[in-house]
Formats: C-alpha cells, sequence, structure tokens
C-alpha cells in the first residue's frame, strides 16, 4: 500500500503569539516547508483615510497616532510637516528641536520594542523584559512632555503643543548616556549568542535589486547595502546639522536587519546627544498659524524616515479645512509585500524568524 | 529500604512499601509546587522584575493558588478529538515520569529498588513519555498540535541515543549499571566524581536532557511563538496540567540523575565534610543542576529544529561515542 501524503493548510493568525497582532498568513505546508504563503490583511482596517475626509487637520492628528502606534510621534510629525509645506509655515526653532528630540527618541523606543518581540519570536524571554524597561524610560520621558504613555497627539501643524518642563532636557541627557551602556547589555545577552546567530543568518535573504522592487524602505532596504535614509538623503526638520551615518548591512538577510536596526540606535543616540547640546533654553513652539489651517488648493507628498521605513503623507486639498483626499504611504503595508516571497521553501519556524524581521505593525498595515 | 526488596513478600513489607511510595509521590507533587515557584522566581530576577509575590508569604502559595485554578477549570474536549487516546495520553506521558524515580537512591538507604540495571530501567521507561506526548498531539486533531508532536517524537528519539551513549562512560568507570555502585565509585574528593573524568560525558549528558526535557533551548515541541503551545494546545484542565507535571517531574529525575551519575551523589565534595548528611549533600547539588536549567531557559534562544536534529546526530552523537572509545582505552592502559 502506498502511504498517502498531503499538504496541510494551516491558517497562521490572525490569532496567533508571533503575527505581531491581527495578521493572518495562510501557508501550506509540505511536512515543515512552505509551499505558498498569502498574507491577509484587513482585520484592524478603521478607514483612518476616509474618516480624514471629514476631519479637519488638527483632528487628523490624533488619527495618525494610531496607525503605527509603536511609533507614534514620527506618525504625527508626517502629516503637520506635509501641511507645513504646503501652507509654507515657519516652525520656530525651539519647537522644531522638541520634534526632533521626541522624534528621534521614538525610533530608539520602537527598536526595542522591535528588539525584545524578535528575540521573544526566536524562543528568548528575557530580552523583551530588558527592552521593555528600558523603552519605559522614553515612555515616562514622553509622558511627562504631553501626558500620554503611547498615543501623543503632541504634534501641531506650526510646532508642538506642550513646551518641555523644566529639567526634561537633562533626563534625557541622562536616558543618552544611560542607553549607551544598555547597548552593550543587548549585545552580550544576543549579538554573539551562536544558537541566535545560527537562527538568523542567512534566512529571509533577498538583494538590493529585489528590495527595490518591492518598494521597501527602511532597515529592510538598509540591510542590502543601499544607502537611503531620508534623513540623509532628503533632509527634513533638522538632520542637515547633525553628524550622523546611515546604518547599512551588505547580507540582505534577517541578521543583517538586526544589525542596521541596532546601529540605528546608536545612530539615534549621536543626534540626540548633538541635539540636546544645541538645544535653544527659551523660544516659541508654536509658529505663526492661522487660525483654521486651509492649506492652498493642490497636491502635495511628503515623506520622513519613520522607524519602520519611508512614511508618507500625500494630500490633495480644495482649499477647504479638511483635506479632499488624504494617503498615507505606510512602510510597513509595502514591506509586508515582500513575505510570500521570501517565505516559499522556508520552515514553520523561519516564518516567524522572517516576519519578525521585517518588522511590521498592523495598526499601519491596515491603517 | 533496600533490604525490603531482597526480601520476602509480607503484608507488613508492603504497607511500608506502598506507604512509602505515597510519601515519595506527595514528596514530588511538592517538588514540583515549589519548583514551578522557584522557577518563576529566579526568571524574575534574571528578568528584573519580582516574580510572584502576591498569594502567601513571598508568593509562596501561588502555585497552589494556581493548581487549585486548573483543577476548577472546564475540562475542554474537540469535537473531532480521538476520545479515548486524548484521555489517555496525559497519563501515558506522566506514569513513566514517576516510576523512573524508583531507582533513584537519594542516599545510602533512601531508595526504592536497587536494581541492578536501574539505569537501564530508567532510560527505557523516560523513552514511553515520547509517545504520550505523540499521542496527545495526534489524538487533538489539530495542526499545530500535530507539528509539535512530530517534532517532539523526532527530537526526543534523536537525543536519547547520545544520551543513552554518554552515560557509557561512567558504566564503564564504576563497572555496574547500578545506580548505588555508581555512586559509591565516587566516594572521596571531588576530583573523584565522574564530571572530573568524564567531563566529555558529562557536557553530552547535559545537553541532550535539556532536548530529553523539552527545555530552552530545545523546547521545539512547544514552541510558544510558532506553534502557540505545541502538543497540549488542546489541553485544559487537569489534563493540561498533568503534562505540566509530567514535564517537572522529569526536571526532578533529570536533576537527581546528574547528580548522581556525575556529581558524587549524596558524597561530600571532601572526606572531612562527610558529617553533613548525604541528603544536604543530595540536595544541594540537586538545587543546583535545577537552578542551572531555569537559568539556561533565562539566557538562551531557541533553536531551530532542522538545525536541532543535525545537532544530535552530526555532533553529539558522535561526541558520545568518542567518548566511550577514549573511556575504554584509557581503562585498558591504565588499569
Amino acid at each position: 500500500m502506498a502511504i498517502r501524503t498531503e499538504e496541510l493548510l494551516l491558517n497562521v493568525g490572525p490569532q496567533h503569539p508571533s503575527t505581531h497582532g491581527v495578521l493572518r498568513v495562510v501557508v501550506k505546508l509540505d511536512g515543515e516547508v512552505i509551499t505558498e504563503a498569502t498574507p491577509v490583511i484587513g482585520y484592524l482596517h478603521r478607514g483612518t483615510e476616509k474618516l480624514a475626509e471629514n476631519l479637519n487637520y488638527t483632528q487628523i492628528i490624533p488619527y495618525t497616532d494610531r496607525m503605527d502606534y509603536v511609533s507614534a510621534m514620527t506618525n504625527n510629525y508626517v502629516l503637520c510637516h506635509t501641511v507645513e509645506k504646503m501652507m509654507g509655515i515657519e516652525v520656530p526653532e525651539r519647537a522644531e528641536f522638541l520634534r526632533l528630540i521626541v522624534m528621534e527618541l521614538q525610533r530608539i523606543a520602537s527598536h526595542q520594542v522591535w528588539w525584545g518581540t524578535y528575540l521573544l519570536d526566536i524562543g528568548s524571554l528575557s530580552p523583551f523584559l530588558y527592552a521593555f524597561r528600558d523603552r519605559e524610560i522614553i515612555i515616562n520621558l514622553f509622558n511627562e512632555l504631553c501626558g500620554a504613555r503611547l498615543t501623543y497627539n503632541y504634534m501641531r501643524v506650526g510646532g508642538v503643543k506642550w513646551d518641555a518642563p523644566e529639567g526634561w532636557i537633562d533626563k534625557v541627557k541622562d536616558f543618552v548616556k544611560y542607553m549607551k551602556g544598555r547597548l552593550e547589555v543587548y549585545d552580550r545577552l544576543v549579538t554573539g549568542n551562536e544558537i541566535f546567530l545560527a537562527r538568523v543568518k542567512g534566512v529571509g535573504k533577498y538583494d538590493a535589486q529585489t528590495a527595490i522592487d518591492y518598494g521597501l524602505s527602511g532597515a529592510n532596504l538598509r540591510c542590502t547595502g543601499v544607502a537611503w535614509d531620508l534623513r540623509k538623503t532628503q533632509p527634513y526638520s533638522l538632520y542637515d546639522r547633525f553628524e550622523f551615518d546611515v546604518a547599512t548591512a551588505e547580507e540582505g538577510d534577517c541578521w543583517a536587519r538586526y544589525k542596521v536596526r541596532l546601529e540605528e540606535i546608536r545612530q539615534s543616540l549621536r543626534i540626540l546627544e548633538q541635539a540636546l547640546e544645541q538645544f535653544p533654553p527659551e523660544g516659541e513652539i508654536m509658529g505663526k498659524v492661522p487660525r483654521v489651517v486651509r492649506p492652498p488648493e493642490g497636491e502635495y507628498y511628503a515623506a520622513i524616515e519613520s522607524p519602520r521605513g519611508e512614511i508618507g503623507c500625500y494630500i490633495v486639498s480644495k482649499g477647504k479645512a479638511e483635506p479632499y483626499r488624504l494617503k498615507f504611504r505606510r512602510p510597513s503595508f509595502v514591506n509586508l509585500q515582500v513575505l510570500p516571497k521570501l517565505l516559499v521553501g522556508e520552515t514553520m519556524t523561519n516564518l516567524v524568524t522572517i516576519l519578525g524581521s521585517i518588522d511590521i505593525v498592523l495598526g499601519e498595515v491596515d491603517c | 529500604m533496600g533490604g525490603m526488596f531482597s526480601g520476602p513478600l509480607t503484608w507488613q513489607n508492603a504497607i511500608v512499601w506502598i506507604l512509602a511510595s505515597v510519601v515519595l509521590l506527595f514528596l514530588v507533587l511538592g517538588f514540583v509546587t515549589y519548583a514551578i515557584y522557584f522557577e518563576r522566581k529566579i526568571l524574575g530576577w534574571a528578568q528584573a522584575r519580582h516574580g510572584p509575590n502576591r498569594v502567601g508569604p513571598f508568593g509562596l502559595l501561588q502555585t497552589v493558588a494556581d493548581v487549585a485554578k486548573v483543577l476548577m477549570k472546564e475540562d475542554i474536549m474537540p469535537k473531532n478529538a480521538d476520545r479515548a487516546l486524548f484521555i489517555l495520553a496525559p497519563f501515558l506521558a506522566f506514569v513513566p515520569a514517576f516510576t523512573v524515580l524508583a531507582t533513584i537512591p537519594f542516599t545510602g538507604w533512601a531508595y526504592f529498588a536497587d536494581l541492578n540495571v536501574g539505569l537501564l530501567y530508567y532510560v527505557a521507561l523516560s523513552s514511553i513519555t515520547t509517545l504520550g506526548i505523540l499521542l496527545g498531539g495526534w489524538a487533538s486533531n489539530n495542526k499545530y498540535a500535530l507539528l509539535g508532536g512530530m517534532r517532539s517524537a523526532a527530537q526526543m528519539i534523536s537525543y536519547e541515543i547520545p544520551l543513552v551513549i554518554s552515560v557509557v562512560g561512567v558504566v564503564l568507570l564504576s563497572g555496574s549499571l547500578n545506580m548505588s555502585k555508581i555512586v559509591d565509585g565516587q566516594e572521596g574528593w571531588f576530583w573523584n566524581w565522574n564530571i572530573v573524568p568524564q567531563f566529555l560525558g558529562f557536557v553530552v549528558f547535559m545537553i541532550a536532557a535539556f532536548a530529553e526535557l523539552n527545555r530552552t533551548p530545545f523546547d521545539l515541541p512547544e514552541a510558544e511563538s510558532e506553534l502557540v503551545a505545541g502538543y497540549f494546545v488542546e489541553y485544559s484542565g487537569f489534563r493540561w496540567a498533568m503534562y505540566m507535571l509530567t514535564e517537572y517531574v522529569y526536571m526532578f529525575a533529570i536533576a537527581a540523575l546528574t547528580t548522581v551519575l556525575f556529581l558524587g551523589g549524596w558524597h561530600a565534595p571532601a572526606p572531612f565534610l562527610e558529617f553533613i548528611p548525604g541528603i544536604v549533600w543530595f540536595l544541594l547539588k540537586f538545587a543546583f543542576v535545577v537552578f542551572f536549567i531555569i537559568w539556561t531557559r533565562a539566557t538562551l534562544p531557541r533553536m531551530r529544529v532542522d538545525q536541532l536534529m543535525g545537532f544530535g546526530w552530526k555532533v553529539l552523537l558522535p561526541l558520545a561515542l568518542a567518548n566511550v572509545f577514549l573511556t575504554a582505552v584509557w581503562l585498558e592502559i591504565f588499569n
């Protein structure tokens, strides 16, 4: 009698510990080897872009918090930045410094979440708690600044809503010092671990051409050796004033993405150090903005570098207080598209490793 | 105790023996209760948090509360599960875990069976547990559970072999499969412990033991991040508790076995410390092994299935064989 074999159709998610939210991946398994993988998205779709058409620009800002909820500050920024560009609003220097500082802190916090959860995916418990303990300091700093821990609603068109409380800048300085030491702990705990290296080296590999073809950005692009970082290549905010390097790696695998993200934390700390030194001791935090924000008729696109890649905001204005059409280019959504290609021929275990290394946030994928 | 085993079977003997077994059962259950507490505390400290500290003084009653909760849980059985196997599987996994404890000598007098083939008995019985895990995964009729069960079968069978071969060196040195004799061969200073002449065997044994225990870095059968919970994903209530119990009783068994085979059992590290009772030394060494197992869990990530199999067959097995060969050559030349 011949033994009958068949492919196993497995639903990974939407309720699954490692899909980082409500992503569902329908995989066909031959033994433990994946022959086909289809991501199914939309479980967290809230229609942000449609809702925005009936809201004025200040009212849209809280919605952007909820897109990439791990990195709300950069989302705030991309909307305000686009509207400011459309209207030609000058942002006071102190406000711009505050924005830059919170964005870089947010980048660190976001990468910490990634680092912790990625190691959790790989089966290591402790890094998750280490990362979250360090992230807690940033969260508390944000809490002091704007009274929220996750959805900040901090920036406004033309500036920021709240000024830094007394002593806040010193606390950030202390954090930068502390975090430098912590990075060494991260390295000692994980980076040199043989089991970890065996799990990530050579897994989920693609080359620069594939990355560009799929429109990947952020660490997913830089891990293939393409030094593309909007903070350097299309400077916005005050990034052209500071010295920092674009973190890249050559391998294009999970290991390279890991290295790039850890290096980005280092570079962010470098930027923070300089920014905190140059921080203007006083000044306005709101520019001259009309009472009702009405961008002139026309279309405009602006993009910035979020921790996950290029986040862009495309606004079509008819000269009213509400946008006619608003579209976010969400890096998680674009980066996720490469997943089916990477998964074919891999095992179930590598599914988790690869998915984690792409670093998606479902709030942003589904928007 | 040992004398009774070879003596004639009388009512008196039988009653004492049954009572002693019940005492051991409660000792083991007590161990499991506090091993879980110990594990959660150590993990807590390793991860910069407190661990359980609410139920009872220092959280000492946390596990008791958890067990009570588990007992009161609804026992859910999937509609398409294989009813008979689903019920049988957790017990099939648990019973061998407990029976292997019979041959482990805790001190010179406290043991149940002074079998001449004690070590063989341990190895033979412990492999039955794999069957319980595989059946549980199969009977649940769940894809994740099936994958977990299959992984477990593959893993435990591959690591069983290096585990067995790694202790052959110890058997060669002491010339017996009897656990008490193995311990007696390690009397005196601590360099007489088998861990020194059998260091390679010890390393292979420990690694294989981790895999046998399904503990980090080899916790693939229940790899939470990919298989949700692995083979017991459909189990709830007390049946689930049986699987957890199995795991911790095996931790007890492996820690005791390591102490007996490699760490000199109940003997003190130096002859002048022999005035301290043997059971104290046994418990100290035993607790250290348990701590080591938990400590590893706090530190290491998980291996991948294919790497695990490759490591077992291509690295551990040759090392274990080399150890046997070297030990045999050593004995031939110097004895």
